[in-house]
């Protein structure tokens, strides 16, 4: 009998291409993401040391975190010009990049264009039991579909380049297992927000998580590409969920996928790709499904977590002195006060997009919740923000971009819009922001500006009553 | 790379915990497509404040930042360490780092060095006056009061940074290797070939 493996292990050891005695492996890099501003120092090195990019055929290049949100071509079909030029620069070094090293570009008003980590799997390019790579961190998102995928620095991306592999040394594992079934309203969202305050941003440092449990199995893949999406604010590299049906079905026919002969090959291949019975995890966390509720940010770690029908925590509640003092920065950033209901915070601005929640299902929760209402009065902006055009294209098939234009939100085109404070999409300093992204960091979504993560159809449920609230009240 | 056989010199004792990258270095600052000039971005919202440990002229100059756990927590992005670098900052000692950040530190010939919380404190401590030094070929971090705290290092990373070893040529050197994983892939999983779209 050979050891039993976990899902991880049995990934990792197909792709080892050279061990090392010290435990540090070679490592075989099947796709690779390429978005403009992890990658232009990349492209810069390659081409001072005269080298050439070795598999270009795995690579995939898309603009998302730079661009604003707006037209992208006039009514001429003209391009729009970006106004930043700094942005402008990197945006155009990209364009430039990746026809010279021969890399299928996915150009910005091509209907393809979108958030690599929405993009990859909807294209086929992210198949289960390959490793992906991209220079930014929620790459983890991938591992939804069973690949091992996670975020690479900019020399990392240049070192993949130049030899499609990585050097790396193996990460621990963890299980997280969560049982029962989800209550009515509770989104997959809210699960790994809840998974998060359990485990902190810290508890999955050096850990590969797989997500096991009848939760996943039943779960949507757009739901497991948000659970996995945040696995790196839990502090693990990757996340992982086992494929099965629903990943193969939702892989079947997509652009990049194995067709034929190479499908039905693939197909028997990923049925191995499960953790044997018995096999031994370094790490294990149960968590009780019944326990979710609706969950929002309070302050400024994705730990920060509280049932939206609870209080701001005291900061004295902490053990920790350092978590009491983060804790007390927090609240005066956030501009809150301990003991406060979560569900008297009122919001100014409310933002539907980033990787973690922007792909059709996230759009069906929200415009289900908005559906003939409209957003109050105190919402100042609200905007929705497809993870790609195909998502948009389907969208707008379902009539949604009406249900949320009614609402009074601003329908946009794809990409990472206000996740970050990159490009023109900020919410504006001291105003809080009912958003479905990833981080609540200080400054992340603008100066100043104040973040409360949550799930699509609770920031929906905030556009409609300006304040946080329990999606639950509105549901019909 | 460089190579990097010992740092010594004042040290930051900075000491927070779970600092992210967007604070080592703010999204405004990723537009940039070189590597240099962005010391002065680092530490941004930091630095507005009144009276800050890094505008501190008692610090002025100093190689080494003292943190706390997870230090460079976030986003993948290695500006955070071209920032750290452009700075002055050579080696950065906390009791643990992120998995990305610790990379991206490496690739830079930046010192991530993780001690256990009570040599942190103690180094908080003294890095407010005295100088502190780094010693790779020995893996010790030593003060001028006698202290001696040893920290491991992946071995893989110690020679590169003790040797200056560029990582992409070495690699380059295992490329038989890489070609026999490529032929063996391609003929018993042809389907990793992406279809072409
Ligand atoms: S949507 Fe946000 S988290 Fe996702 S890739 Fe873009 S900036 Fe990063």
């Amino acid at each position: 009998m050979t050891e039993p493996k976990t899902l991880y292990q049995k990934i990792w050891d197909a792709h080892v291409v050279d061990q090392r005695d010290d435990g540090t492996a070679l490592i075989y890099i099947d796709r690779h993401l390429v978005h403009e501003v992890t990658s232009p120092q990349a492209f810069e090195g390659l081409r001072k040391a005269g080298r050439k990019v070795r598999r270009p055929d795995l690579t995939l290049a898309v603009p998302d975190h730079n661009l604003p949100t707006t037209a992208r071509l006039d009514s001429q079909g003209n391009k729009v010009p970006i106004a930043d030029p700094q942005s402008a620069a990197q945006l155009e070094a990209l364009e430039a990049n990746a026809p010279a090293f021969g890399i299928r570009y996915i150009g910005a008003s091509d209907i393809n264009q979108g958030i690599v980590h929405v993009i990859g799997p909807e294209q086929g390019f992210t198949l289960p039991g390959t490793t992906l790579v991209c220079g930014d961190s929620h790459t983890a998102a991938h591992g939804a579909l069973g690949a091992l995928a996670f975020g690479i620095g900019t020399s990392e991306v240049e070192h993949v380049l130049a030899t499609q592999t990585l050097q790396l040394t193996r990460s621990k594992s963890m299980e997280i297992r969560v049982d029962g079934e989800l209550g009515p309203g509770i989104s997959p969202k809210d699960l790994i927000l809840h998974i998060i305050g359990v485990i902190g941003t810290a508890g999955g440092t050096g850990h590969v998580i797989e997500y096991r449990g009848k939760v996943f199995e039943t779960m949507s893949i757009e739901g497991r590409l948000t659970v996995s999406n945040m696995s790196i604010e839990a502090g693990a590299r990757a996340g992982l969920i086992a494929p099965d049906q629903a990943t193969f079905d939702y892989l079947k026919g997509r652009p990049m996928s194995p067709k034929g002969a190479d499908w039905d090959a693939a197909l028997a291949y990923w049925k191995t790709l499960v953790s044997d019975e018995g096999a031994r995890f370094d790490t294990s966390v149960t968590i009780n499904a019944a326990d979710v509720a609706p969950t929002v940010t309070w302050g400024t770690s994705p730990e920060d977590v509280v049932p939206v029908n609870g209080n701001v925590p005291a900061p004295d509640s902490y053990a920790d002195p350092s978590k009491q003092d983060a804790a007390r920065k927090s609240l005066t950033y956030m501009g809150l006060e301990p003991g406060q209901a979560m569900r008297d915070v009122a919001v100014e601005n409310i933002f539907i997009g980033s990787c973690t929640n922007s792909r059709i299902e996230d759009l069906r929760a929200a415009a289900g919740i908005l559906d003939g209402r409209k957003k109050a009065d105190n919402v100042k902006w609200a905007i929705v923000v497809p993870g790609s055009g195909l998502v948009k294209a389907q969208a707008e098939a379902e009539g949604l971009d009406r249900i949320f234009t009614d609402a009074g939100f601003e329908w946009r085109e794809p990409g990472c819009s206000a996740c970050l404070g990159m490009n023109p999409d900020k919410v504006p300093p001291g105003e809080r922001c009912a958003s479905t992204s990833n981080r609540n960091f200080v400054g992340r979504q603008g100066p100043g500006a104040r973040t409360h993560l949550m799930s699509p159809a609770m920031a929906a449920a905030a556009a409609v009553t300006g304040r946080l609230t329990d999606v639950r009240e509105l549901t019909r | 790379m460089k190579s990097v056989q010992t740092v010594e010199g004042r040290a930051i004792p900075f000491g927070q915990k779970n600092v992210d990258t967007d604070v080592i270095i703010a999204a405004k600052w990723l537009k940039t497509i070189s590597r240099e000039g962005l010391g002065q971005g680092a530490f941004e919202s930091i630095r507005a404040q009144e009276g800050n440990i890094f505008d501190d002229p008692e610090y002025a100059g100093a190689s080494i930042l003292i943190a706390g756990d997870n230090f460079g927590c976030g986003s993948s992005r290695e500006h955070a360490a071209w920032a750290l670098d452009d700075m002055g900052i050579k080696a950065i000692i906390a009791p643990s780092f992120s998995d990305i950040f610790s990379g991206n530190a490496f690739k830079n010939g930046l010192l991530a060095i993780a001690l256990p919380q009570e040599a942190i404190d103690r180094l908080m401590e003294v890095a407010k006056t005295e100088p502190i030094t780094i010693d790779m070929e020995s893996m010790s971090v030593t003060t001028p009061f006698q202290d001696r705290f040893s920290f491991e290092m992946d071995p893989f990373r110690h020679q590169c940074l003790m040797e200056g070893l560029d990582e992409i040529d070495l690699t380059m050197a295992k490329s038989d290797a890489i070609e026999r994983h490529e032929k063996n892939t391609d003929s018993a999983m042809h389907w990793l070939k992406p279809a072409a779209a």
